[in-house]
């Protein structure tokens, strides 16, 4: 089990509900169903503030669960005859990275995703999320194709980084992800891109340059990690709740910076509570969007992602 | 010259001119620990006269190399730095910016422009590393975008010279959105045929390396420049290995492919306007 401290008195006052309930179906006790209902609302009412007064630091431990949905649960759940396209045709599969072919709501996509292992063994495999360079180069050989047949491509961020290791740097990690940033900028299909976890610097806007940013309510979209953060600031990676506090990278953050354009609400204690409620919500705001972007021819779209990112930034100007 | 009287030089001059020169004009060159007498090594371009070390240049010095006399024009001077996310450290954004436009006398991490090279116009950004590490933030990612919109404009090529640990932290999110921002306005430059050529310098990293520094038609760097995506320190806490000589330096990245060449600062001048003259004929 993988339990944060703030879930702690919620999950305290739903087992004393659990039990409550259980002696109630015995006894038949009517003073006991109130008791029950009040502790409802009290339960409601703490997650209620619980989680829309989350401080930074517990925003990314919601945005690190390790019971998140994944790009392969959105697969499994939102799409139909999907066929997974392996490889970067130069070094190998890199498995932090997935996509392929698929239809939604009987609409053909290209989907492509970080991909993290849920235990020990799979994230072994998955390298935690944190692609290779041939991870990049895979998602770009799969974006490419979608362009060339104008299938819309939806993009799904959940990385702690790019990987940071010597086959990583003697494959170019750095070109990799600036080539990628280039090339999606050009693609004449519409893209959307949604943070669903944690988005990790340039392994994760690698593959954000869409018409579109969503993120999930608890995701998290960053220049650096908090460790790196607190690092190079306090020499002390230790100290990554402060560096949390400075960096304002909630989804909410982003949004008031306008910097993404909504967020997709997750079910009450985040979307590891509910998955497949929460997968439904990413699944009906990402077709809003490509519904929006519809009538935009292949330049348009080029256009529209053009000025998208080229308003980003706070500057005077003297 | 010949080589051996080039090397010798200095430290003829070093033994009786130190007497009757003031303190401060002696350079120490880091990588072989030679003193350098500073007139000698500025008229050496800033590189060591005895093993070739590239020394750190600032925006102004590599501009009086690189461009004709007088020739560079610099442009989008007034853009100034805000502090966005209001962040704190140990001191204030704010402040940090203060001191550090005080302690520099620049207004930011990149002077942009348009000069000549050979008489050639080419459009320029060059990174100054003193200025917050050459960090990039919205106002660096502003001042390249807006230099390759002018060379894409006017048609001229494109050079940027990187000297930067990364995107700068303190603009958060802004400063990823950077790297985005001028890989896209770089996918215009391509489609029209303009030339763009990089040259990295000692440390080209991060947020930088992974954007505009990697995407040159021509990507070069300097001898022995510090280059890469992650950094030394964080590769050996992940990998718990010891790195291999070289790690991360121009010949390691030229030995794998991610590199054209390695080009000594003599030969910039030259070897841009050969290379500019065969991509961009006029
Ligand atoms: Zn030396």
């Amino acid at each position: 089990m993988y339990i944060l401290e703030f879930e702690k008195p919620i999950l305290a006052l739903k087992s004393k509900i659990e039990e409550l309930r259980m002696q109630q179906q015995t006894r038949g006790d009517e003073k006991l169903l109130k008791e029950i209902n009040k502790l409802e609302r009290q339960t409601k009412e703490l997650e209620k503030t619980t989680y829309s007064t989350l401080n930074p630091w517990e925003k990314t431990l919601l945005a690190r669960h390790p019971k998140r949905p994944y790009t392969l649960d959105f697969i499994e759940h939102c799409t139909t005859e999907f066929t997974q396209l392996h490889g970067d045709r130069n070094f190998r599969d890199d498995p932090a990275i997935i996509g392929g072919l698929c239809r939604i709501d009987g609409q053909p996509f290209m989907v492509v995703g970080h991909q993290k292992g849920r235990n020990t063994q799979d994230n072994v495999k998955r390298n935690f999320g944190m692609p290779h360079p041939e991870g990049y180069r895979k998602a770009l050989r799969l974006m490419r194709m979608a362009s060339r047949f104008k299938v819309p491509i939806l993009s799904l961020i959940d990385t702690p980084g790019a990987y940071p290791g010597i086959g990583a740097e003697e494959r170019g990690q750095s070109e990799a992800i600036a080539v990628s940033l280039r090339e999606m900028a050009a693609l004449e299909t519409p893209i959307i891109a949604i943070v669903t976890g944690e988005g990790g610097s340039g392994g994760a806007i690698a593959l954000g340059v869409a018409n579109r940013v969503l993120m999930y309510e608890h995701s998290i979209y960053s220049v650096i990690s908090p460790e790196g953060c607190a690092g190079i600031l306090f020499g002390d990676g230790t100290r990554a709740q402060e560096a949390a506090q400075s960096l304002r990278y909630s989804a909410q953050d982003l949004l008031s910076f306008h910097l993404i354009d909504e967020i997709i609400p997750e079910p009450l204690g985040g979307a590891h509570v509910k998955p497949d409620e929460a997968l439904d919500q990413l699944k009906r705001a990402a077709l809003s969007h490509f519904n929006d972007l519809r009538g935009l021819t292949g330049p348009q779209l080029v256009e529209d992602r053009y000025q998208k990112f080229r308003k980003m930034g706070e500057f005077a100007e003297g | 010259m010949t080589s051996w009287l080039t090397k010798l030089a200095p430290k003829l001059l070093s033994t009786d001119a130190k007497k009757n020169i003031p303190a401060g004009v002696w350079i120490k060159c880091p990588e072989c620990g030679e003193t350098l007498y500073s007139k000698d090594l500025d008229k050496n371009l800033k590189v060591c006269l005895l093993c070739n070390y590239h020394f750190r240049l600032t925006a102004e010095e590599r501009i009086e190399q690189l461009f004709d006399e007088n020739s560079f024009v610099e442009m989008d001077r007034g853009l100034l730095p805000i502090d966005p996310l209001k962040f704190v450290d140990s001191k204030k954004y704010k402040d940090r910016i203060k001191q550090t436009m005080a302690k520099t006398k620049l207004n930011e991490s990149i002077t942009s422009g348009v000069g000549k090279i050979k008489e050639r116009e080419v459009a320029a950004a060059i990174f100054n590393f003193r200025y917050m590490g050459g960090s990039m933030g919205s106002v660096a990612g502003e001042k390249i975008t807006r230099v390759i919109e002018l060379a894409l404009k006017r048609r001229i090529p494109l050079i940027i010279v990187s000297a930067s640990g990364g995107a700068r932290m303190q603009e958060g999110a802004f400063s990823l959105m950077q790297m985005a921002k001028t890989s896209a306005a770089l996918s215009r430059l391509a489609q029209e045929g303009i030339p763009y050529i990089s040259l990295m310098t000692d440390p080209t990293t991060g947020g930088v390396s992974a954007s505009f520094a990697m995407l040159g038609d021509i990507n070069m760097a300097e001898p022995g420049a510090l280059i890469g995506f992650a950094g030394a320190r964080v590769i050996q806490q992940t990998i718990k290995q010891n790195l291999p000589q070289g790690f991360q330096r121009s010949e390691f990245l030229k030995e794998h492919g991610q590199l054209d060449l390695i080009l000594e600062r003599k030969d910039l001048r030259d070897k841009l306007t050969e290379l500019f003259g065969m991509l961009l004929p006029t």
